[in-house]
């Protein structure tokens, strides 16, 4: 038997990790997959939750998540190269025209 | 059972420092394939059989699969860090630091180790899930196919070149 503590340390770590990648990293690609580690992370959690609740509803909302990240990462890499398109740069500093 | 858990965390934390740390993007994406099928190897540990499936052909094969192409079309090489991004470390270490911290403290007061109980097993066959599926969760179910489709318009209206 596998604590459930120990299965939501790991989410928890995967977790900070994205956010790690979401703030520190310059390359718009790598912001994008660390979004998704966040999103896996969070599913541990759901998926966790299920087993140790004994009930199916965390799984149906992790099947929903995953539903939501595969419309995110089809519009988000259609925005990426549309903007690598007019920009020519991947990098997050340079794409800074609507900061104040 | 549990000694493969950790066996697999400990791929998936390693596979997710290489997502945050490693500067050339393909390989950052070749690291968050290995954690989405560690990942798959955990659901299936925790009995999700259904969702394991769905998170190594969807996240892992086709997901990742367009991650790696626009990589490739895009020609995407190795980062350069700035002066900015050198302010992001300085304030988001520290603000991610105490997020952990606290997140763990939560963890080790609302769910303390404890002797196994009777593990409530939980049944994520497909034919559970799609039993749940298709009469509690019918219409975020038909909603989702909608957003799909939107997505799918929105990705070729916007990947689309102008004319």
């Amino acid at each position: 038997m596998i604590p459930l503590a120990h299965v939501l340390t790991l989410s928890v770590i995967l977790f900070a990790l994205g956010v790690a990648g979401f703030v520190f990293r310059r390359s718009i690609i790598t912001v994008f997959m660390s979004i998704e580690l966040m999103l896996n992370a969070v599913n541990l959690a759901f998926i966790a939750f299920s087993w140790e609740l004994g009930k199916l509803d965390g799984q149906i909302f992790a099947f929903f998540v995953i539903v939501v990240a595969a419309a995110e990462a089809a519009v988000g890499l259609a925005l990426i190269i549309a903007l690598y398109r007019t920009r020519e740069t991947l990098a997050i500093d340079e794409l800074d025209s609507m900061k104040l | 059972m549990a000694p493969l858990f950790y066996v697999i965390a400990a791929v998936a934390v390693l596979a997710g420092l290489g997502v945050v740390f490693v500067r050339t993007p393909v390989f950052s994406a070749l690291s968050l394939i290995v954690v989405l099928c560690a990942l798959a190897v955990v659901y299936l540990l925790l009995g999700a059989e259904f969702i394991a499936a769905i998170q190594v052909i969807v996240y892992a094969g086709a997901i990742m699969v367009l991650f790696v192409l626009v990589i490739m079309l895009l020609n995407a090489g190795r980062e350069t860090s700035t002066d900015r991004s050198r302010m992001a470390r300085w304030v988001g270490a520290p603000l991610l630091a105490l997020f952990v911290a606290e997140m763990l403290l939560v963890i080790q007061q609302q769910f303390p180790p404890r002797d196994p109980s009777p593990a409530l097993l939980v049944d994520g066959r497909p034919s559970a899930i799609g039993k749940l599926l298709f009469q509690n969760y019918v219409l975020p179910f038909e909603v989702s196919s909608i957003l799909i489709l939107v997505a799918i318009l929105g990705a070729v209206v916007l990947a689309k070149k102008e004319p």
